[in-house]
């Protein structure tokens, strides 16, 4: 019998390598009741569960809105448009009236950095980070690594190249931290305008040249483009970073090996991502989606245990 | 820690004699018949009455694993979340005999997740249980065996202890443990 080491998933830098085993550990058996007939247990049966979504999602919010009700957990759906958020209510006002409903955890996505760390410190209910500005997106990082896990055997000894715009990703920071804890080696790619100044700091490999990133590693999460989160032009055109830093079929058939390729969702398509790599037998990307539900099934389950 | 040995190896070897004996009273030859052992412990007296059917009937005993974690009505209740053990349950149950396998009987609660857990695989012609101990007058719930290996009278700070052979122990026993004087 284990249990997480944490109250809340509020990123991966906060949770222990065994943590990480224990939530793929449950994952399996939630891949395997999620290819069942009926695809429901009743553990959650008596837990209610808010999705605090202050920012717009669409795939994250679905697979955690289908690992609830796999689980049998009671949902309420929140989102910052159209709410009271926009008359100026603050966001501890906001969850403490939700709270104040009997809601037993929160899974909420903010715009900035850090908001579910500090809403940890002033509510008692269990919180699941979904993505908190440009910090962190543990689950996403969570199934990603599971699905190297499946796909590889094992991600401790992988190389795994983080290709794209790093500078304004969620999923590349989670995925360093949970990929490093779990043995991997990790390097990121990107124009030098996309990388953070001190990513070297975390202990990866910084490669400017796509090509070099692709023959080093065995897989190659590839990330979208944020251009909603551009404050500036970084780069002259999304031709021009197709150009130098989009990834196809044909640079991957000049690889004297064949590399695993992910990407978090949604796809460019045509810019980071062509769709003749995207639809190849090497991109794992509807698995990572599949795995998402199993792995937020195992969040869920594991922190409602301790409510 | 007091142990009292309730059932012998050479006990315990009559005993999946008879019961699959009795198995194949019923079930002939277990060509609409499954066997479901419940996890963790109901899966090695599954494997062992499937050794046993198929010497006797001389034809393959479809037998499954379900696991039942996620349907137990403790969750919450305990220090820690239970782990999960593997589903295997490689044929369908719709419109068979399924026969439930497990260790011990004791409250009913785990045979009663049991049963919500086997109803995700279909709905089953007839279910029976077999357990290897009843443990009487036990019950938390209305839930009774088809087939008994041995009925035994125990108190609720005592526990069962059904140990089968392994690299710790050369034989298979089954004892009846005093937990009060565990450390």
């Amino acid at each position: 019998m284990q249990a997480l080491s944490v109250r809340h998933l509020l990123g991966i830098k906060n949770i222990t390598p065994a943590d990480i085993q224990l939530i793929f550990e449950t994952a399996d058996n939630f891949k395997e009741v999620l290819n069942r007939p009926i695809k429901k247990v009743p553990s959650l049966r008596d837990i209610t569960i808010a999705n605090v979504f202050f920012e717009n999602s669409t795939r994250t919010r679905l697979s955690f809105e289908l690992a609830q009700k796999r689980l049998s957990a009671d949902i309420v759906n929140f989102s910052a448009s159209g709410s009271s958020v926009k008359k100026g209510e603050t966001l501890l006002d906001t969850v403490n009236n939700i709270l104040a409903m009997k809601v037993d955890m929160i899974v909420m996505r903010h715009a900035s950095a850090g908001a579910p760390h500090f809403l940890s410190k002033h509510i008692k209910a269990n919180i699941v980070n979904a993505g908190d500005g440009t910090h962190e997106h543990p689950t996403q990082a969570l199934l990603d690594a599971f699905s190297i896990r499946e796909r590889l055997g094992d991600v401790a000894g992988k190389k795994v190249a983080i290709i794209g715009d790093i500078l304004h990703s969620r999923v590349a920071l989670s995925n360093i931290f949970a990929l490093q804890k779990l043995g991997a080696e990790v390097m990121v790619c990107g124009p030098v305008t996309l990388l953070p100044r001190y990513i070297s700091a975390l202990g990866v490999k910084v490669e400017l040249n796509v090509r070099k990133a692709l023959e080093w590693c065995d897989v190659a999460n590839v990330l979208r483009i944020q251009l909603e989160r551009q404050q500036m032009k970084y780069f002259p055109s999304l031709r021009e970073y197709t150009l130098y830093y989009g990834i196809n079929k044909k640079l991957l058939d000049s690889l004297d090996k064949e590399i695993v390729i992910m990407h978090p969702g949604p796809i460019n398509r045509g810019v980071e991502l062509s769709s003749d790599a995207a639809d190849s037998k090497q991109a794992i990307i509807l698995n990572q989606v599949e795995n998402g539900v199993a792995i937020r099934m195992a969040v869920l389950y594991l922190l409602a245990s301790q409510v | 820690m007091q142990k009292r040995l309730i059932v012998s190896n050479q006990l315990l070897e009559i005993m999946l004699e008879r019961l699959a004996q009795q198995l194949i009273e019923n079930h002939h030859d277990f060509s609409n018949s499954v066997i479901l052992g419940l996890q963790p412990r109901g899966v090695f007296v599954a494997e062992r009455l499937q050794q046993t059917l198929q010497r006797i009937i001389g034809k393959p005993v479809r037998t499954g694993r379900l696991d039942i974690t996620f349907h137990r009505d403790d969750f919450r209740r305990r220090e820690s979340p239970l782990t999960a053990n593997a589903t295997q349950i490689d044929f369908i149950i719709e419109n068979q005999q399924v026969i439930l396998v497990d260790d011990v009987l004791y409250t009913g609660r785990s045979v009663r997740a049991a049963l919500d857990a086997m109803i995700a695989y279909g709905r089953p012609q007839k279910v029976e249980l077999l357990v290897l101990i009843d443990r009487r007058y036990s019950r938390d719930l209305p839930i009774e065996a088809t087939y008994v290996g041995q009925s035994v009278n125990s108190l609720s700070s005592q526990r069962v202890l059904v140990e089968w052979r392994s690299a710790e122990t050369t034989e298979d026993n089954i004892w009846l443990i005093t937990k009060t004087e565990e450390k």
